[in-house]
Protein backbone atom coordinates (compact mmCIF):
# COMPACT_ATOMS: atom_id res chain seq x y z
CA UNK A 1 0.00 0.00 0.00
CA UNK A 2 1.68 3.33 -0.90
CA UNK A 3 -1.08 6.21 0.06
CA UNK A 4 -0.88 9.75 -1.30
CA UNK A 5 -2.90 12.74 -0.25
CA UNK A 6 -4.07 14.86 -2.61
CA UNK A 7 -5.79 18.26 -1.78
CA UNK A 8 -7.35 21.02 -4.14
CA UNK A 9 -7.47 24.63 -3.54
CA UNK A 10 -8.89 27.16 -5.66
CA UNK A 11 -11.83 28.85 -7.11
CA UNK A 12 -14.77 26.52 -7.76
CA UNK A 13 -15.73 25.98 -11.32
CA UNK A 14 -17.08 23.05 -13.06
CA UNK A 15 -15.42 19.73 -13.49
CA UNK A 16 -12.40 20.38 -10.71
CA UNK A 17 -13.29 16.59 -9.56
CA UNK A 18 -13.97 14.87 -12.99
CA UNK A 19 -10.45 16.03 -14.43
CA UNK A 20 -8.55 14.84 -11.47
CA UNK A 21 -10.70 11.75 -11.08
CA UNK A 22 -9.86 11.33 -15.06
CA UNK A 23 -6.04 12.33 -14.85
CA UNK A 24 -5.78 9.51 -11.70
CA UNK A 25 -8.12 6.55 -13.48
CA UNK A 26 -5.37 6.79 -16.69
CA UNK A 27 -3.11 6.53 -14.53
CA UNK A 28 -3.78 3.58 -12.58
CA UNK A 29 -4.62 5.28 -8.96
CA UNK A 30 -6.78 3.69 -6.93
CA UNK A 31 -9.09 7.19 -4.99
CA UNK A 32 -10.27 5.07 -1.91
CA UNK A 33 -11.65 8.52 0.10
CA UNK A 34 -12.92 11.88 -1.46
CA UNK A 35 -13.86 14.85 0.80
CA UNK A 36 -14.69 18.24 -0.03
CA UNK A 37 -16.42 21.59 0.99
CA UNK A 38 -16.87 24.86 -0.71
CA UNK A 39 -16.26 27.90 1.70
CA UNK A 40 -17.13 31.11 0.65
CA UNK A 41 -16.59 30.01 -3.32
CA UNK A 42 -13.67 28.39 -2.73
CA UNK A 43 -13.19 24.59 -3.97
CA UNK A 44 -11.32 22.74 -1.22
CA UNK A 45 -10.99 18.52 -1.41
CA UNK A 46 -9.05 15.83 -0.33
CA UNK A 47 -8.60 12.68 -1.55
CA UNK A 48 -7.03 9.66 -0.23
CA UNK A 49 -5.47 7.51 -3.03
CA UNK A 50 -3.38 4.23 -3.57
CA UNK A 51 -0.42 4.60 -6.13
CA UNK A 52 0.81 1.27 -5.39
CA UNK A 53 -0.72 0.02 -8.69
CA UNK A 54 0.03 2.89 -10.93
CA UNK A 55 1.94 3.20 -14.14
CA UNK A 56 3.45 6.42 -13.15
CA UNK A 57 5.92 7.39 -10.65
CA UNK A 58 5.24 9.64 -7.19
CA UNK A 59 7.48 12.48 -8.69
CA UNK A 60 5.32 12.52 -12.11
CA UNK A 61 2.25 12.63 -10.36
CA UNK A 62 3.30 15.72 -8.91
CA UNK A 63 4.51 16.91 -11.87
CA UNK A 64 1.36 16.38 -13.98
CA UNK A 65 -0.96 17.60 -10.82
CA UNK A 66 0.71 20.50 -10.83
CA UNK A 67 0.54 21.41 -14.40
CA UNK A 68 -3.67 20.22 -14.42
CA UNK A 69 -3.80 22.23 -11.61
CA UNK A 70 -2.43 25.07 -13.65
CA UNK A 71 -4.79 24.48 -16.55
CA UNK A 72 -7.83 24.37 -14.60
CA UNK A 73 -7.01 27.42 -12.29
CA UNK A 74 -6.51 25.57 -8.79
CA UNK A 75 -3.97 24.67 -7.11
CA UNK A 76 -3.24 20.65 -6.45
CA UNK A 77 -0.71 19.46 -3.84
CA UNK A 78 0.25 15.88 -3.48
CA UNK A 79 1.95 14.14 -0.77
CA UNK A 80 3.02 10.89 0.45
CA UNK A 81 0.27 10.55 3.30
CA UNK A 82 2.77 9.76 6.74
CA UNK A 83 3.77 13.57 6.70
CA UNK A 84 -0.17 13.66 8.14
CA UNK A 85 -0.51 10.47 10.38
CA UNK A 86 2.92 11.30 11.93
CA UNK A 87 1.73 14.47 12.74
CA UNK A 88 -1.84 13.68 13.84
CA UNK A 89 -1.44 10.46 14.81
CA UNK A 90 0.35 8.91 17.76
CA UNK B 1 -8.93 7.68 8.36
CA UNK B 2 -7.56 11.03 8.01
CA UNK B 3 -9.96 13.78 7.79
CA UNK B 4 -9.58 16.67 6.23
CA UNK B 5 -9.58 19.45 9.21
CA UNK B 6 -6.18 17.55 9.95
CA UNK B 7 -4.66 17.68 6.53
CA UNK B 8 -5.83 21.47 6.00
CA UNK B 9 -3.93 22.28 9.40
CA UNK B 10 -1.08 20.74 8.46
CA UNK B 11 -0.76 22.27 4.84
CA UNK B 12 -1.90 25.56 6.96
CA UNK B 13 1.72 24.93 8.68
CA UNK B 14 3.83 24.43 5.92
CA UNK B 15 2.46 27.06 3.34
CA UNK B 16 1.48 30.60 5.59
CA UNK B 17 2.87 29.23 8.65
CA UNK B 18 6.75 28.60 7.34
CA UNK B 19 7.34 25.47 9.14
CA UNK B 20 9.97 23.67 7.55
CA UNK B 21 13.01 21.37 8.29
CA UNK B 22 15.77 23.78 8.93
CA UNK B 23 18.22 21.20 8.31
CA UNK B 24 19.37 17.44 7.53
CA UNK B 25 23.10 17.22 8.66
CA UNK B 26 25.12 14.14 8.39
CA UNK B 27 27.78 13.60 10.82
CA UNK B 28 31.27 12.09 9.16
CA UNK B 29 33.81 10.50 11.06
CA UNK B 30 37.51 11.77 9.62
CA UNK B 31 39.76 9.85 12.09
CA UNK B 32 39.78 7.39 9.44
CA UNK B 33 41.53 9.91 7.27
CA UNK B 34 44.73 10.98 9.95
CA UNK B 35 47.75 10.49 8.01
CA UNK B 36 51.77 11.71 8.52
CA UNK B 37 51.62 13.67 4.76
CA UNK B 38 49.54 16.52 4.70
CA UNK B 39 48.43 15.95 0.94
CA UNK B 40 47.73 12.64 1.79
CA UNK B 41 45.22 13.55 4.39
CA UNK B 42 43.37 16.23 2.47
CA UNK B 43 43.10 13.68 0.02
CA UNK B 44 41.51 11.03 2.03
CA UNK B 45 39.14 13.86 3.99
CA UNK B 46 38.03 14.79 0.63
CA UNK B 47 37.55 11.16 -0.66
CA UNK B 48 35.62 10.30 2.66
CA UNK B 49 33.18 13.38 2.74
CA UNK B 50 32.02 13.55 -1.41
CA UNK B 51 31.29 9.65 -1.17
CA UNK B 52 29.40 9.54 1.70
CA UNK B 53 27.44 12.70 1.31
CA UNK B 54 27.40 12.33 -2.60
CA UNK B 55 23.72 11.20 -2.13
CA UNK B 56 22.48 13.79 0.72
CA UNK B 57 21.56 16.58 -1.13
CA UNK B 58 19.49 14.61 -4.00
CA UNK B 59 17.94 12.69 -1.18
CA UNK B 60 17.01 15.64 0.58
CA UNK B 61 15.12 17.16 -1.85
CA UNK B 62 13.37 13.75 -2.72
CA UNK B 63 11.72 13.93 0.83
CA UNK B 64 11.02 17.51 0.34
CA UNK B 65 8.67 16.97 -2.42
CA UNK B 66 7.25 13.36 -1.13
CA UNK B 67 6.18 14.87 1.88
CA UNK B 68 5.04 18.72 0.65
CA UNK B 69 7.35 19.99 3.37
CA UNK B 70 10.48 21.91 2.88
CA UNK B 71 14.14 21.20 3.88
CA UNK B 72 15.68 24.25 4.00
CA UNK B 73 19.64 23.05 4.42
CA UNK B 74 21.49 19.94 3.72
CA UNK B 75 24.93 20.19 5.96
CA UNK B 76 27.85 18.07 7.07
CA UNK B 77 29.49 18.46 10.42
CA UNK B 78 33.47 16.33 10.47
CA UNK B 79 35.16 15.12 13.46
CA UNK B 80 36.90 18.33 14.79
CA UNK B 81 39.96 19.62 12.33
CA UNK B 82 42.20 19.88 15.27
CA UNK B 83 41.87 16.29 16.11
CA UNK B 84 42.36 15.05 12.48
CA UNK B 85 45.57 17.07 11.22
CA UNK B 86 47.41 16.59 14.51
CA UNK B 87 49.38 14.04 12.92
CA UNK B 88 50.59 16.45 10.35
CA UNK B 89 49.84 20.11 10.59
CA UNK B 90 53.03 22.04 12.26
CA UNK B 91 51.42 25.52 11.75
CA UNK B 92 48.46 27.27 11.07
CA UNK B 93 48.84 27.42 7.25
CA UNK B 94 48.41 24.13 7.23
CA UNK B 95 45.22 23.61 8.99
CA UNK B 96 43.86 26.32 6.39
CA UNK B 97 44.21 23.63 3.54
CA UNK B 98 41.91 21.57 4.98
CA UNK B 99 39.97 24.22 5.68
CA UNK B 100 40.09 24.64 1.92
CA UNK B 101 39.75 20.89 1.47
CA UNK B 102 36.31 20.74 3.39
CA UNK B 103 35.14 23.89 1.41
CA UNK B 104 35.93 22.09 -1.85
CA UNK B 105 34.19 19.25 -0.52
CA UNK B 106 31.18 20.92 0.29
CA UNK B 107 31.33 22.45 -3.06
CA UNK B 108 31.09 19.33 -4.49
CA UNK B 109 28.36 17.94 -2.95
CA UNK B 110 26.15 20.72 -2.86
CA UNK B 111 25.86 21.32 0.55
CA UNK B 112 25.97 25.42 2.02
CA UNK B 113 27.53 24.89 5.23
CA UNK B 114 30.11 22.20 6.65
CA UNK B 115 31.20 22.29 10.24
CA UNK B 116 33.68 20.80 12.31
CA UNK B 117 36.72 23.07 11.63
CA UNK B 118 36.82 22.85 15.63
CA UNK B 119 38.80 22.07 18.72
CA UNK B 120 37.83 21.38 21.96
CA UNK B 121 39.90 22.85 24.31
CA UNK B 122 37.52 23.07 27.93
CA UNK B 123 41.16 22.38 30.08
CA UNK B 124 43.99 22.74 28.23
CA UNK B 125 45.54 22.81 23.93
CA UNK B 126 47.58 20.55 22.09
CA UNK B 127 50.12 22.34 20.12
CA UNK B 128 47.69 21.34 17.33
CA UNK B 129 44.65 22.72 18.47
CA UNK B 130 46.29 25.59 19.31
CA UNK B 131 47.67 25.68 15.77
CA UNK B 132 44.36 25.80 14.21
CA UNK B 133 42.94 28.23 16.49
CA UNK B 134 45.53 30.84 15.47
CA UNK B 135 44.49 29.52 11.39
CA UNK B 136 40.82 30.20 11.85
CA UNK B 137 40.78 33.85 10.57
CA UNK B 138 43.04 33.15 7.72
CA UNK B 139 40.65 29.91 7.10
CA UNK B 140 37.03 31.17 7.53
CA UNK B 141 38.58 34.50 5.18
CA UNK B 142 39.72 31.98 2.34
CA UNK B 143 36.43 29.80 2.33
CA UNK B 144 32.87 30.04 1.89
CA UNK B 145 31.18 27.15 3.39
CA UNK B 146 33.22 26.24 6.54
CA UNK B 147 32.17 27.28 9.74
CA UNK B 148 34.56 26.72 12.47
CA UNK B 149 33.96 26.44 16.57
CA UNK B 150 35.98 26.13 19.81
CA UNK B 151 35.06 24.64 23.08
CA UNK B 152 36.17 26.63 25.67
CA UNK B 153 34.86 25.15 28.72
CA UNK B 154 32.40 22.82 30.63
CA UNK B 155 30.86 21.95 33.56
CA UNK B 156 33.10 19.12 34.07
CA UNK B 157 36.58 20.62 33.67
CA UNK B 158 35.94 24.12 34.16
CA UNK B 159 37.11 27.35 31.76
CA UNK B 160 39.79 27.11 29.76
CA UNK B 161 40.76 30.96 30.88
CA UNK B 162 43.99 30.85 27.98
CA UNK B 163 41.46 30.13 25.57
CA UNK B 164 39.13 31.87 26.31
CA UNK B 165 41.87 35.07 25.81
CA UNK B 166 42.78 33.84 22.22
CA UNK B 167 39.53 33.60 21.33
CA UNK B 168 38.99 37.10 22.11
CA UNK B 169 42.34 37.89 19.78
CA UNK B 170 40.67 35.37 17.25
CA UNK B 171 37.37 36.73 17.26
CA UNK B 172 38.81 40.23 16.00
CA UNK B 173 41.62 39.31 13.82
CA UNK B 174 38.66 36.84 11.91
CA UNK B 175 36.63 40.21 11.68
CA UNK B 176 39.69 42.13 10.31
CA UNK B 177 40.54 39.51 7.92
CA UNK B 178 36.53 39.58 6.08
CA UNK B 179 36.22 42.93 6.88
CA UNK B 180 35.17 43.63 3.19
CA UNK B 181 32.28 41.49 3.76
CA UNK B 182 31.21 43.46 6.96
CA UNK B 183 33.37 41.29 9.14
CA UNK B 184 31.11 37.95 8.19
CA UNK B 185 34.33 35.37 9.11
CA UNK B 186 32.47 36.25 12.68
CA UNK B 187 29.27 34.65 11.32
CA UNK B 188 30.91 31.42 10.70
CA UNK B 189 32.56 31.42 14.25
CA UNK B 190 31.42 29.89 17.80
CA UNK B 191 33.15 29.92 20.96
CA UNK B 192 31.18 27.51 23.27
CA UNK B 193 30.60 26.25 26.76
CA UNK B 194 29.25 22.42 27.26
CA UNK B 195 29.57 22.10 23.35
CA UNK B 196 27.03 19.21 22.20
CA UNK B 197 28.91 16.39 20.08
CA UNK B 198 25.53 15.87 17.86
CA UNK B 199 24.06 19.73 17.00
CA UNK B 200 23.04 19.64 13.72
CA UNK B 201 22.88 23.33 13.56
CA UNK B 202 25.43 25.62 12.10
CA UNK B 203 28.06 27.49 13.07
CA UNK B 204 28.53 25.06 15.63
CA UNK B 205 27.59 21.62 14.40
CA UNK B 206 31.16 18.85 14.67
CA UNK B 207 30.60 15.13 14.88
CA UNK B 208 31.83 14.55 18.30
CA UNK B 209 34.47 11.72 18.87
CA UNK B 210 31.60 9.76 20.71
CA UNK B 211 29.85 9.58 17.83
CA UNK B 212 29.48 6.77 14.92
CA UNK B 213 31.29 7.03 11.77
CA UNK B 214 28.54 8.55 10.23
CA UNK B 215 25.14 9.72 10.89
CA UNK B 216 22.24 11.67 10.45
CA UNK B 217 21.05 14.39 12.87
CA UNK B 218 18.19 16.77 12.39
CA UNK B 219 16.90 20.20 13.35
CA UNK B 220 13.38 21.03 13.06
CA UNK B 221 11.83 24.70 12.95
CA UNK B 222 8.22 26.45 13.42
CA UNK B 223 8.83 29.55 15.54
CA UNK B 224 5.66 30.87 13.14
CA UNK B 225 3.25 27.55 13.83
CA UNK B 226 3.52 28.29 17.58
CA UNK B 227 2.66 31.63 17.23
CA UNK B 228 -0.77 31.28 15.01
CA UNK B 229 -1.31 28.78 17.51
CA UNK B 230 -1.11 31.28 20.17
CA UNK B 231 -3.14 33.45 19.03
CA UNK B 232 -6.05 31.45 19.67
CA UNK B 233 -4.97 31.51 23.23
CA UNK B 234 -4.99 35.36 23.66
CA UNK B 235 -6.13 35.79 27.21
CA UNK B 236 -6.37 32.45 28.69
CA UNK B 237 -3.95 31.64 31.73
CA UNK B 238 -0.49 29.85 31.61
CA UNK B 239 -2.08 26.24 31.62
CA UNK B 240 -3.79 27.00 28.53
CA UNK B 241 -0.98 28.28 27.01
CA UNK B 242 1.62 25.58 27.90
CA UNK B 243 -0.42 22.88 26.73
CA UNK B 244 -0.72 25.00 23.77
CA UNK B 245 2.84 25.13 23.14
CA UNK B 246 3.54 21.41 23.95
CA UNK B 247 0.79 20.02 21.14
CA UNK B 248 2.22 22.56 18.56
CA UNK B 249 5.62 21.24 19.26
CA UNK B 250 5.16 18.14 19.18
CA UNK B 251 2.96 18.49 16.23
CA UNK B 252 6.33 20.20 14.63
CA UNK B 253 8.75 17.49 15.81
CA UNK B 254 6.68 14.65 13.97
CA UNK B 255 7.83 16.11 11.06
CA UNK B 256 11.32 16.82 12.00
CA UNK B 257 11.05 12.91 12.68
CA UNK B 258 9.78 11.57 9.82
CA UNK B 259 12.18 13.12 7.45
CA UNK B 260 15.25 11.89 9.78
CA UNK B 261 13.93 8.46 9.72
CA UNK B 262 13.44 9.08 5.75
CA UNK B 263 16.50 10.45 5.02
CA UNK B 264 18.31 7.92 7.40
CA UNK B 265 17.04 5.01 5.44
CA UNK B 266 17.62 6.43 2.13
CA UNK B 267 20.98 7.19 2.76
CA UNK B 268 21.79 3.65 5.03
CA UNK B 269 22.92 5.85 7.75
CA UNK B 270 21.92 5.69 11.14
CA UNK B 271 19.42 8.23 12.91
CA UNK B 272 21.34 9.97 15.33
CA UNK B 273 18.86 12.79 16.58
CA UNK B 274 16.06 15.60 16.43
CA UNK B 275 17.55 18.73 17.75
CA UNK B 276 13.60 20.55 18.97
CA UNK B 277 15.13 24.27 18.51
CA UNK B 278 12.82 26.69 17.12
CA UNK B 279 15.05 28.13 14.82
CA UNK B 280 13.63 31.73 13.20
CA UNK B 281 14.72 33.03 9.99
CA UNK B 282 14.55 36.84 9.21
CA UNK B 283 11.39 36.21 6.99
CA UNK B 284 8.34 38.14 8.84
CA UNK B 285 6.39 35.55 10.60
CA UNK B 286 9.01 33.21 11.55
CA UNK B 287 10.31 34.55 14.51
CA UNK B 288 10.71 33.83 18.33
CA UNK B 289 10.34 37.25 19.41
CA UNK B 290 6.98 37.49 17.58
CA UNK B 291 5.89 33.99 20.21
CA UNK B 292 6.85 36.18 23.05
CA UNK B 293 4.85 38.86 22.16
CA UNK B 294 2.47 36.69 21.61
CA UNK B 295 2.42 35.73 25.11
CA UNK B 296 2.33 38.89 26.18
CA UNK B 297 5.27 41.23 25.67
CA UNK B 298 4.97 44.72 24.37
CA UNK B 299 8.80 44.29 23.16
CA UNK B 300 11.32 41.20 23.43
CA UNK B 301 14.04 43.06 26.37
CA UNK B 302 10.87 43.97 28.47
CA UNK B 303 10.66 42.77 32.45
CA UNK B 304 8.89 39.73 31.81
CA UNK B 305 11.18 38.58 28.76
CA UNK B 306 13.56 35.71 30.65
CA UNK B 307 10.59 34.44 32.35
CA UNK B 308 8.22 34.18 28.91
CA UNK B 309 11.27 32.90 27.32
CA UNK B 310 11.81 29.97 30.00
CA UNK B 311 8.54 28.85 29.96
CA UNK B 312 8.68 28.65 26.37
CA UNK B 313 11.84 26.68 25.67
CA UNK B 314 10.59 24.45 28.70
CA UNK B 315 7.19 23.81 26.83
CA UNK B 316 8.68 23.51 23.35
CA UNK B 317 11.16 20.62 25.36
CA UNK B 318 8.28 18.56 26.61
CA UNK B 319 6.17 18.73 23.94
CA UNK B 320 8.88 17.92 21.58
CA UNK B 321 10.26 14.81 23.68
CA UNK B 322 7.82 12.58 23.61
CA UNK B 323 7.52 13.01 19.32
CA UNK B 324 11.09 11.98 18.42
CA UNK B 325 13.02 8.54 19.43
CA UNK B 326 15.64 10.18 20.11
CA UNK B 327 16.53 14.21 21.24
CA UNK B 328 19.96 15.89 21.52
CA UNK B 329 22.26 18.87 19.81
CA UNK B 330 20.84 21.93 21.17
CA UNK B 331 17.29 22.12 21.85
CA UNK B 332 16.07 24.85 23.11
CA UNK B 333 15.15 27.87 21.50
CA UNK B 334 17.17 29.91 19.40
CA UNK B 335 17.39 33.81 19.91
CA UNK B 336 20.14 35.00 16.98
CA UNK B 337 19.78 38.70 16.95
CA UNK B 338 20.20 39.36 12.93
CA UNK B 339 18.38 36.24 12.06
CA UNK B 340 15.02 37.09 13.84
CA UNK B 341 13.15 40.35 12.44
CA UNK B 342 11.48 40.76 15.72
CA UNK B 343 14.96 40.82 18.03
CA UNK B 344 15.95 43.22 15.48
CA UNK B 345 12.96 45.80 16.08
CA UNK B 346 13.25 44.91 19.52
CA UNK B 347 16.96 46.43 19.47
CA UNK B 348 16.22 49.50 17.65
CA UNK B 349 13.27 49.89 19.49
CA UNK B 350 15.53 50.63 22.06
CA UNK B 351 14.02 47.67 24.03
CA UNK B 352 16.82 44.92 24.01
CA UNK B 353 20.31 45.41 25.14
CA UNK B 354 23.19 42.86 25.41
CA UNK B 355 22.69 42.14 29.03
CA UNK B 356 19.81 41.21 28.55
CA UNK B 357 20.37 38.63 25.98
CA UNK B 358 23.05 37.10 27.97
CA UNK B 359 20.21 37.14 31.01
CA UNK B 360 17.96 35.73 28.32
CA UNK B 361 20.65 32.76 27.44
CA UNK B 362 20.85 31.66 31.06
CA UNK B 363 17.13 29.90 30.28
CA UNK B 364 17.08 28.91 26.85
CA UNK B 365 19.91 27.60 24.39
CA UNK B 366 22.21 28.55 22.94
CA UNK B 367 24.09 32.29 23.56
CA UNK B 368 24.67 35.62 22.43
CA UNK B 369 24.28 34.63 18.74
CA UNK B 370 24.65 36.86 15.77
CA UNK B 371 25.11 40.28 17.35
CA UNK B 372 26.92 42.80 15.72
CA UNK B 373 29.07 45.11 18.09
CA UNK B 374 30.98 47.91 17.33
CA UNK B 375 34.32 47.09 14.98
CA UNK B 376 36.55 48.83 17.66
CA UNK B 377 35.47 46.67 20.46
CA UNK B 378 38.53 45.83 22.05
CA UNK B 379 40.12 41.61 21.86
CA UNK B 380 39.97 41.79 25.60
CA UNK B 381 36.20 42.97 25.76
CA UNK B 382 35.41 40.22 23.19
CA UNK B 383 37.10 37.53 26.07
CA UNK B 384 35.35 39.23 28.53
CA UNK B 385 32.04 38.70 26.97
CA UNK B 386 33.12 34.83 25.96
CA UNK B 387 34.19 34.61 29.32
CA UNK B 388 30.79 35.37 30.88
CA UNK B 389 28.90 33.29 28.96
CA UNK B 390 30.81 30.41 29.06
CA UNK B 391 30.49 30.68 32.86
CA UNK B 392 26.90 31.04 32.47
CA UNK B 393 27.16 27.16 30.64
CA UNK B 394 29.67 25.58 33.31
CA UNK B 395 27.57 26.73 36.37
CA UNK B 396 23.96 26.11 34.88
CA UNK B 397 25.19 22.67 33.58
CA UNK B 398 23.55 23.89 30.04
CA UNK B 399 25.23 24.72 26.39
CA UNK B 400 26.15 28.57 25.61
CA UNK B 401 27.86 30.02 23.12
CA UNK B 402 29.04 33.52 21.54
CA UNK B 403 28.84 34.46 18.01
CA UNK B 404 29.36 38.28 18.35
CA UNK B 405 30.52 39.97 15.35
CA UNK B 406 32.59 43.37 15.67
CA UNK B 407 32.27 44.93 12.40
CA UNK B 408 35.35 46.74 11.61
CA UNK B 409 34.56 50.07 10.77
CA UNK B 410 31.14 50.34 11.67
CA UNK B 411 29.97 51.28 15.14
CA UNK B 412 26.15 51.55 16.96
CA UNK B 413 23.32 53.00 15.13
CA UNK B 414 25.45 51.20 11.84
CA UNK B 415 23.38 48.33 10.13
CA UNK B 416 24.67 45.25 8.86
CA UNK B 417 24.08 43.27 6.33
CA UNK B 418 24.82 39.56 5.87
CA UNK B 419 22.32 38.31 3.32
CA UNK B 420 20.16 35.29 3.49
CA UNK B 421 19.32 33.09 6.52
CA UNK B 422 22.53 35.40 8.26
CA UNK B 423 20.04 38.52 7.99
CA UNK B 424 21.14 41.77 9.27
CA UNK B 425 21.81 43.36 12.33
CA UNK B 426 21.85 46.93 13.96
CA UNK B 427 25.11 47.19 15.65
CA UNK B 428 24.55 47.04 19.54
CA UNK B 429 26.68 48.81 22.00
CA UNK B 430 28.92 47.05 24.51
CA UNK B 431 30.19 48.14 27.87
CA UNK B 432 33.27 50.09 27.41
CA UNK B 433 34.32 49.41 30.87
CA UNK B 434 37.69 47.17 30.87
CA UNK B 435 38.18 43.63 31.76
CA UNK B 436 41.67 43.55 31.08
CA UNK B 437 43.18 42.58 34.07
CA UNK B 438 40.90 40.13 34.57
CA UNK B 439 41.50 38.06 31.49
CA UNK B 440 44.75 38.82 30.78
CA UNK B 441 45.75 36.40 34.73
CA UNK B 442 46.24 33.11 32.53
CA UNK B 443 45.72 29.93 33.44
CA UNK B 444 42.00 28.09 33.93
CA UNK B 445 38.82 28.51 36.49
CA UNK B 446 38.45 25.28 38.33
CA UNK B 447 35.39 23.43 37.62
CA UNK B 448 32.45 24.62 39.95
CA UNK B 449 31.26 22.52 43.16
CA UNK B 450 28.49 20.89 41.74
CA UNK B 451 30.58 19.20 39.00
CA UNK B 452 31.47 16.50 41.42
CA UNK B 453 29.15 14.10 41.68
CA UNK B 454 31.20 10.99 41.62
Amino acid sequence: MDKIIITVLGKDTVGIIAKVCTYLAEKGVNIEDISQTIVQDYFNMMMIADISRSSCSFAQIVTDLDALGEEIGVRIKCQKEEIFTKMHRI
Amino acid sequence: MLNMFEVIETNNMIEHEKLDVRTITMGISLLDCCDSSLSALNEKIYNKITSYAKDLVATGEEIAMDFGVPIVNKRISVTPIALVGSSCCQTPEDFVTIAETLDRAAKEVGVNFIGGYSALVSKGMTPAEENLIRSIPQALAKTERVCSSINVGSTRTGLNMDAVRLMGDIVKQTAEATKEQDSLGCAKLVVFCNAPDDNPFMAGAFHGVTEADAIINVGVSGPGVVKVALEKARGENFEVLCETIKKTAFKITRVGQLVAQEASRRLGVPFGIIDLSLAPTPAVGDSVAEILQEIGLERVGAPGTTAALAMLNDQVKKGGVMASSYVGGLSGAFIPVSEDQGMIDAVNAGALTLEKLEAMTCVCSVGLDMIAIPGSTTPETIAGIIADEAAIGMINQKTTAVRVIPVIGKTVGDTVEFGGLLGYAPVMPVNEFSCAQFVNRGGRIPAPIHSFKN
